[in-house]
């Protein structure tokens, strides 16, 4: 490994790099030419005093901020002489799998494209492109005929595989032996153990106050609940990024929350946003897409079917079919493992193929996919601010739970420390639902990759997006779905059939979720 | 950052790995724990740095012969390496590693012969290893390189190069390999500005994806 300032210039050069032709970058220089003409800019020390202005005016916090936004998505060090996909995924058997299942990913979206005869992408007659922008803020109404869809994949497929990971290098029986795993991920990552985790989540300690705890009914205001909505007034008008991600570890206010969340992940409301949203849009208009069907019909599935959000249907079209467009969202396959799907078209002259990303932003849509949006839509009703903060919560977070990596906040890990969790606190529990062939895993897997959307209710969920966002990770799920687990214990351990555990662990709406993680993590005797 | 130039590696031998085990190699279940890889090198050598790909080992201890005063000794110039913070667990076990003189706890000079000892205390793993070792030498800058026999039969360079005001050779190419570092990594990174367009001349008419 390269030495520790050696590798901080290398990092810093990649955010200079990052930074430099961004429209931050111009408004500074702007902002810098015009406070030459201030009267206290003096010729000796104009580089000092022009940074004084520039920090004074706010223009050195937004700066800060767009750094720490760069750290948060900077790929790993680099041994020199690693390979890139060496360090987006160092082993190679997952890289193989996830070659293996993008390969299955994209057969399956070729014969849906053949069997229907519909082109996985077209250009919108001028008629169709008309209609569509009239009917833009009311897709919902739409009812068109997608019983020949079907969605490319659904997570119970997804798990399978990581069922199937094996390390060449390992060997597993069947058998219950000293080493063996008993839940379904055969793989042995460094997943945290509790007293790990306490370690990494301090702030949900016993003698921290939490708002999904302590902004109880019957607990009083001042004991914290007061003061920590001062706090995070103060944090917002500082502008200032570390501080709203650190302040929203305790809970973000709801009245805060949208602005809280939006500093944290450094969306802005910059003309430049509304201007890329519209041409995003734009975009929309003129190509069809085969993916479009598949939003529509997970929207439906999912979404729409949903007592909390099916309101927001039309919202949840405007962002996905525009976040399937967006070309920004490649540059996540820079610490992605996963390669975008490519196809190869014939230029106009005819006398090329070039080869071209498909969809546009490399991700195709899974069951369940709205699901990630749906929640965001209950802080942002403008368009262009909801598809923001929802695309960098993808490129930061929601990736990792639908591609296979070693990664700690990868599916992976989630689901092994998920096990491990439940395997070392409740070995009873555990041994009784492998008995009863319930591996919990099959129950806890579909809470796990939609990061519990869905499946709490919506201001609980928010709490937990809270942390994730927090914490900068997404082991909470994990803990969380164990937590649930120790919570029903008791039910579990009277049931005799996997139909029966998913009917105890069917409805989560009326869980709290910050108790049950508290007790979890600190009040558990290890 | 002379790490990046793997062109500049010696020439060694390296034998094949010998477990160290207690009891029949052959008829023993129980796997090794310990292998030993010897390395020689054709003349002795200045270490500036040992790069390898890691391959499930956990502990790595180095062991160097220099000849010194026409004897030849054994000393350690590194004793148990973390290369898997847990061994039990998959963080480390195909990482790329570079071992670094100022690391080491003796100065690797002349050296003849690096003895690698490689530990794997975990029962989780079949085998480990190490790979692709390379051993860099340090930058020679007076004394004579072997050259390859044709080279020696080109018009040898009669007088010293006059440099006529332009900058040391040294500083230069020193700066440039900083400088060569850094534009490769920025041709690797992109610019996150505008916002790129999916189509190719207006068309984005997408029959099939590709398998490859």
């Amino acid at each position: 490994m390269l030495d520790e300032s050696a590798e901080l210039s290398v990092s810093i050069t990649q955010i200079v790099q990052r930074l430099k032709g961004t429209h931050l970058h111009s408004q500074l220089e702007k902002q810098a030419k015009e406070c030459l003409h201030k009267p206290e800019i003096k010729l000796e020390t104009l580089k000092d005093d022009v940074r004084r202005l520039l920090k004074a005016s706010g223009w050195e916090r937004k700066l800060q901020n767009a750094v720490y936004r760069e750290l948060h998505i900077l790929p790993p060090p680099r041994h020199p002489r690693a390979p890139p996909e060496h360090t987006k995924e160092p082993l190679a058997y997952m890289r193989k799998a996830q070659v293996n299942w993008e390969k299955r990913i994209l057969k399956s979206l070729n014969s849906m494209c053949t069997e229907l005869g519909i082109p996985l992408a077209r250009k919108r007659p001028v008629p169709e492109q008309n209609e569509l922008t009239n009917k833009w803020n009311e897709m919902g109404t739409d009812e068109p005929d997608l019983s020949k869809f079907r969605p490319v994949y659904a997570p119970k497929d997804f798990l399978e595989v990581l069922v199937g990971l094996k390390n060449p290098n390992n060997e597993r029986s069947e058998d219950l032996t000293v080493r063996s795993h008993w839940g379904l991920i055969q793989v042995s990552l460094n997943v945290r153990d509790i007293p790990q985790t306490r370690e990494m989540y301090p702030e949900l300690g016993l003698t921290y106050g939490q708002l999904g705890i302590d902004d109880h009914t019957h607990v009083p205001p001042d004991l914290f609940e007061s003061e920590h909505i001062h706090i995070g007034k103060k944090v917002v008008s500082e502008h200032d990024s570390a501080a709203a991600q650190q302040y929203s570890r305790q809970g973000c206010p709801t009245g805060l929350r949208a602005q809280l969340w939006s500093l944290i992940l450094n969306t802005t409301d910059d003309p430049e946003a509304i201007t890329h949203y519209e041409q995003l849009k734009a975009r929309v208009i003129h190509h069809d897409l085969l993916v479009d069907n598949l939003i529509y019909k997970d929207v439906k599935l999912t979404a729409s079917n949903d007592d909390y959000y099916f309101v927001f249907e039309d919202y949840l079209y405007q962002v996905l079919l525009c976040f399937s467009r967006d070309t920004a969202v490649l540059e996540h396959f820079n610490y992605n493992c996963a390669t975008p799907p490519k196809s190869c078209i014939q230029s106009k002259s005819g006398s090329e193929q070039c080869a071209v990303v498909y969809p546009p932003n490399g991700v195709i849509p899974f069951h369940g996919f709205s699901m990630y949006v749906a929640p965001l839509c209950f802080l942002y009703n403008e368009p262009s601010k909801l598809y923001s903060v929802f695309r960098e919560m993808y490129i930061r977070y929601f990736f990792r739970l639908h591609s296979v990596s070693s990664h700690p906040s990868g599916i992976v890990s989630l689901c092994l420390q998920f096990e491990r969790l439940l395997q070392t606190h409740l070995p009873q529990l555990f041994y009784h639902l492998r008995e009863i062939g319930a591996q919990p895993l099959r129950i806890a897997f579909k809470w796990i990759v939609r990061a519990f959307s869905g499946y709490l209710s919506t201001d609980q969920l928010l709490l937990l997006w809270d942390r994730i966002l927090g914490y900068d990770s997404l082991e909470i799920v994990a803990v969380l779905a164990a937590a649930v687990f120790a919570f029903r214990a008791e039910n579990l351990m009277e049931v005799t059939s996997l139909a029966s555990a998913e009917a105890v662990l069917a409805d989560l709406s009326t869980l709290k979720v910050m108790p049950l993680l508290q007790i979890f993590l600190f009040a558990t005797s290890v | 950052m002379r790490s990046v130039m793997s062109a500049n590696a010696v020439s060694c031998t390296i034998k094949s790995p010998v477990a160290l085990q207690i009891g029949d190699a052959v008829s023993d279940s129980s796997r090794p724990g310990v292998y030993i890889t010897d390395i020689t090198l054709a003349e002795p050598v200045n270490i500036q740095e040992i790069s390898f790909k890691n391959y499930y080992t956990a502990y790595l201890t180095v062991r160097l012969q220099r000849r010194e005063d026409g004897s030849a000794k054994w000393v350690t110039c590194l004793r148990n390496y973390c290369l898997m913070s847990n061994p039990h667990a998959e963080d480390g076990s195909h990482d790329y590693f570079s071992i670094y003189r100022h690391q080491m706890l003796t100065e690797p000079d002349n050296v003849t012969t690096v003895r690698l000892i490689l530990r794997q205390p975990s029962s989780e793993w079949l085998n480990f290893s190490i790979e692709e070792i390379n051993i860099h030498p340090c930058a020679k800058e007076d004394s004579e390189r072997d050259v390859p026999a044709w080279i020696s039969t080109l018009t040898p360079v009669e007088e010293p190069l006059d440099l006529n005001g332009l900058p040391d050779p040294e500083t230069v190419s020193s700066s440039i390999q900083q400088m060569w570092a850094l534009t490769e990594i920025m041709q690797a990174s992109q610019t996150a500005a505008s916002i790129g367009r999916f189509d190719v001349e207006g068309s984005y008419d997408v029959k099939l994806l590709s398998y490859t």
